[in-house]
């Protein structure tokens, strides 16, 4: 675990230069200039953007404001997707900073789920975790731990404490020596190419046959048609390989 | 905050489908229901996918609906439910079987500890949590695993 500490940091301090401008038809008192943000790759656009938020409150009236909500390109963006997965499944081609438009009115009621406080996204966030050690540990390792080791998790996300997150993540991410893994990885695979929801299964970490599984056997194992055409996967598996190591943090 | 919601009486056989409309779930073929837990995971003779030689690409998973502390029971526990039937949509499902009002909140969990997001489809949980032949879903008006 400790060889992994730089890539660890690496992950975690991942940034997203991000431009952010108000939808042309809301209405404001005067011209509201754009806000510039560098968002952290594992956290979530409700959670960084209180001031964002505040800026583009100033220009309107009281009464126009609703919940906010992001969209890029005609796509609403969900916030309980972490920032960089995103980024990666919609803007990867984009020129940065990655431009975002503001809304406060229609909110998209299909497409996204409600944010009206953080309490919501720490549920959220606490319901990923969880899962993931029902994979990983038989739920074993989080339900030992106490309240404020959970809040801990938290707040460390919150606050973007990588130490603080990092002294409890890192009992998530252990296994007995005799082991060598997980019960299960936890992981996600999103895909850009199509309107499905991510694939989720079962993937043990070592084979019948006793060897460590690579990346290679769960796509082949999970999503065949990825590694058909050739030329494409070098920088699909980039993209991929990001979203492990951001899994490998918490599952999502 | 108990309710005069009264609790519906364990029964085997329930009575028809209670304003549950078009879109609900269909029950199992084994509507003794609430005897049925214990039974083998083998897919019944009756279910719509007779055709489906890998069980794996079976479009309907068998759910188990448990109520948790003073949140009704639902008579009918066991649903064959369509893969692609997310987590909102069988919370719909649930809120129109009990007559809740919309408005109100509920709450389903997988393996009593964790609540997946609204958009997660059921036959992903399935998959990864499903046991016998089954998901078992508890469900609450309240939080009950944090």
């Amino acid at each position: 675990m400790t060889d992994d500490k730089d890539v660890l940091r690496d992950v975690w301090f991942g940034r997203i230069p991000t431009c952010f401008t108000l939808y042309q038809d809301e209405i404001t008192e005067r011209e509201a200039e754009p806000y510039y943000l560098l968002l952290p790759r594992i956290s979530y656009l409700t959670l960084v953007t209180d001031k964002v938020k505040k800026h583009f409150q100033k220009v309107m009236r009281q009464e126009e404001v609703n919940e906010i909500w992001f969209e890029y390109e005609g796509t609403p963006l969900k916030w309980h997707y972490p920032i960089g997965l995103l980024f990666d499944l919609h803007a990867s081609n984009t020129a940065l900073p990655w431009s975002i438009t503001v809304h406060f009115k229609n909110f998209p009621e299909k497409d996204l789920l409600h944010c009206h406080s953080k309490d919501v996204i720490e549920a959220h966030f606490m319901a990923c975790i969880k899962e993931a050690d029902a994979l990983k540990h038989k739920s074993q390792v989080i339900n030992e731990m106490q309240k404020k080791d959970h809040k801990q998790l938290w707040m460390g996300l919150q606050n973007d404490k990588f130490e603080q997150f990092w002294a409890i993540n890192r009992k998530l991410m252990e296994y007995p020596p005799e082991d060598s893994g997980f019960r299960y990885i936890p992981f996600r695979i999103y895909q850009a190419t199509t309107e499905r929801p991510f694939i989720q299964k079962l993937f043990r970490p070592i084979a019948s046959g006793g060897q460590l599984h690579t990346l290679g056997d769960l796509l082949k194992d999970v999503c065949p048609s990825a590694i058909t055409p050739e030329e494409e996967i070098s920088s699909w598996l980039w993209s991929f390989c990001m979203e492990v190591l951001r899994k490998q943090q918490k599952l999502l | 905050m108990a309710e005069a919601e009264e609790q519906a009486p364990v029964s085997p056989q329930s009575e028809g489908r209670s304003g549950a409309g078009e879109e609900a779930p269909e029950r199992t073929p084994e509507s003794g229901a609430s005897l049925g837990v214990g039974e083998p995971a083998t897919s019944p003779a009756g279910s719509p996918g007779t055709e489906d030689p890998a069980g794996d690409a079976k479009k309907k998973i068998d759910v188990l609906l448990k109520a948790v502390g003073d949140t009704p029971i639902m008579k009918t526990k066991k649903w064959a439910v369509e893969r692609t039937r997310t987590i909102q949509g069988l919370c719909d499902f649930i809120k129109k079987f009990l007559k809740l009002m919309a408005s109100e909140q509920l709450f389903i969990y997988v393996n009593q500890s964790f609540a997946p997001s609204p958009d997660q489809e059921v036959g992903t949980l399935y998959e990864c949590f499903g046991s016998d032949g089954k998901l078992v879903l508890h469900y609450c008006k309240s939080q009950a695993w944090g």
